[in-house]
């Protein structure tokens, strides 16, 4: 077990198991991965530490491998790792999201299940994974159970994680078809975004997906949208969609929005940047609209 | 308060009792273990300045918790030169900051020097846009970054020169 710290214990656990006992042990302990959301709070106050679970040490969270038409990714799985080409070929969008998270140093430490779990509405990996339809498998001495993305984040800040649990991992499939992710923000490295989007396309099942990151307070999905345009695409033939068929998506995407005015952009702002967001994934997926 | 845990840093063990739970690996190595090379600025890892390599990582040690690194082996800035200590010579980065005049109020050199450091442990010969990209997460508001892009080059030309 862990080292006891006046009162306060910090766990490193070294196997699954062994993290989901000290969490059994003691269901409101801090779950830490790589610490860059967890300890901004703790350095400016906003946070007492009781007991920590660390868990970054634990192989079974580790890394990603394929399952058939599957990635499992472990939670502590990083943004440098996700931006590793052999990666970023299987699920381009979450590649290029993981990119655009922080500086080096804040990618070679912060992991997907804490960007998950932290459940910021501004969380990069969240509008991808909600385009994936992603799956997280969560753990407790119990036993596991497995949660779909729009079950799991549940409010700002919020997910589903019962005192006991942990985010084992995510699952994601590997999609025939072009990817984008896209975010807005005031300058372009080291920036929360003020409006994201992802863009998936599944060129077998025929269907266009548009997960939609900091303009809800959770990830969304533009179903009507992606109705529209799968309906309108050409997959046999693969020619470009209308300039008109843009239009109405990104119009389409748009409305899908329910952002809020606040310290980062203004509701009408994030509307618009997605709106630009929309028609400039549909176009770089698809090519250049005919007339 | 924390109980007893070790850490390594720049090769040397260290025994850190007493602390607090919540303190970040930048508080120890500079309140604990008398190490100030690592600036202490913004505590939201968007600076750089607390930059150290934890094991293989290049990370900023504000946003690591020091009692979940118990065990783990760190680089600081002091350790950079530690080879070089008895010759009383800095470091082939150090030395190419110098003498580029990368380094006005030097508040963000320590940062930048690990992490042109580790940028050159990878990439012996790296085009500009790798460079730019290794040190995006490392702020300076002097410079401007021109001499420092210069340092860069010629701290990659004298560690290539070295080891031919």
């Amino acid at each position: 077990m862990g080292r006891q710290h006046g009162g306060v214990t910090v766990t490193i656990a070294r196997t699954l198991n062994a993290a989901c006992e000290a969490l059994a042990a003691d269901p409101e302990a801090l779950v830490l991965a790589g610490g860059t959301d967890l300890m901004v709070e703790i350095n400016r106050g906003g946070r007492t530490v009781d007991d920590v679970v660390v868990i970054d040490r634990v192989p079974e969270l580790q890394g990603w491998h394929r399952e058939g038409d599957m990635l499992r990714l472990g939670a502590t799985l990083t943004y440098a790792e996700m931006a590793d080409p052999a990666f970023a070929s299987l699920v381009p969008a979450l590649a290029q999201a993981a990119r655009t998270v922080g500086s080096p140093q804040i990618r070679a430490a912060g992991t997907i299940g804490g960007n998950l779990a932290t459940a910021s509405p501004a969380g990069d990996t969240l509008p991808v994974l909600a385009a994936l339809d992603a799956e997280v498998e969560i753990r407790s001495h119990q036993g596991h159970r497995t949660v779909p993305l729009d079950e799991f984040v549940i409010g700002v800040k919020a997910n589903a994680l019962a005192p006991g649990e942990l985010i084992a991992a995510i699952r994601v499939p590997v999609l025939d078809g072009p990817q984008e992710f896209l975010k807005v923000g005031p300058r372009n490295a080291m920036v929360i975004s003020v409006a994201s989007m992802a863009l998936v396309v599944d060129r077998v099942g025929r269907t266009v997906r548009v997960g939609l990151g900091s303009v809800a307070p959770v990830p969304l999905r533009a179903i009507e949208a992606e109705v529209m345009i799968a309906a309108r695409l050409d997959w046999a033939g693969g020619r470009s969609p209308t300039i008109h068929d843009v239009e109405r998506f990104a119009e389409l995407v748009a409305d899908a929005t329910r952002p809020i005015d606040d310290h980062r952009g203004s509701a009408d702002y994030r509307r618009r940047s997605i709106e630009v967001l929309a028609r400039r994934a549909l176009i770089r997926a698809f090519g250049e609209p005919t007339p | 308060m924390t109980g007893p845990y070790g850490l390594t840093v720049n090769g040397h063990r260290h025994e850190i009792a007493d602390g607090w739970v919540g303190e970040s690996l930048l508080f120890v190595l500079r309140e604990r273990l008398g190490l100030p090379g690592s600036k202490n600025a913004c505590e939201e890892g968007e600076c750089g300045s607390c930059t150290v390599r934890l094991d293989d990582q290049l990370v900023c040690s504000c946003l690591v918790l020091a009692a979940a690194a118990a065990d783990r082996s760190v680089t600081t800035v002091e350790g950079l030169s530690a080879s070089h200590e008895a010759d009383g010579l800095l470091s082939d980065v150090q030395q190419a900051f110098v003498d580029a005049g990368a380094v006005q109020c030097g508040f963000c050199t320590p940062g930048l020097l690990m992490a042109v450091d580790d940028l050159l442990n990878h990439y012996p010969d790296p085009d500009d846009l790798t460079v730019r990209e290794a040190i995006s997460g490392n702020l300076c508001r002097c410079t401007g970054y021109g001499r420092i892009l210069d340092a860069v080059d010629r701290a990659a030309s004298a560690r290539r020169e070295a080891q031919t």
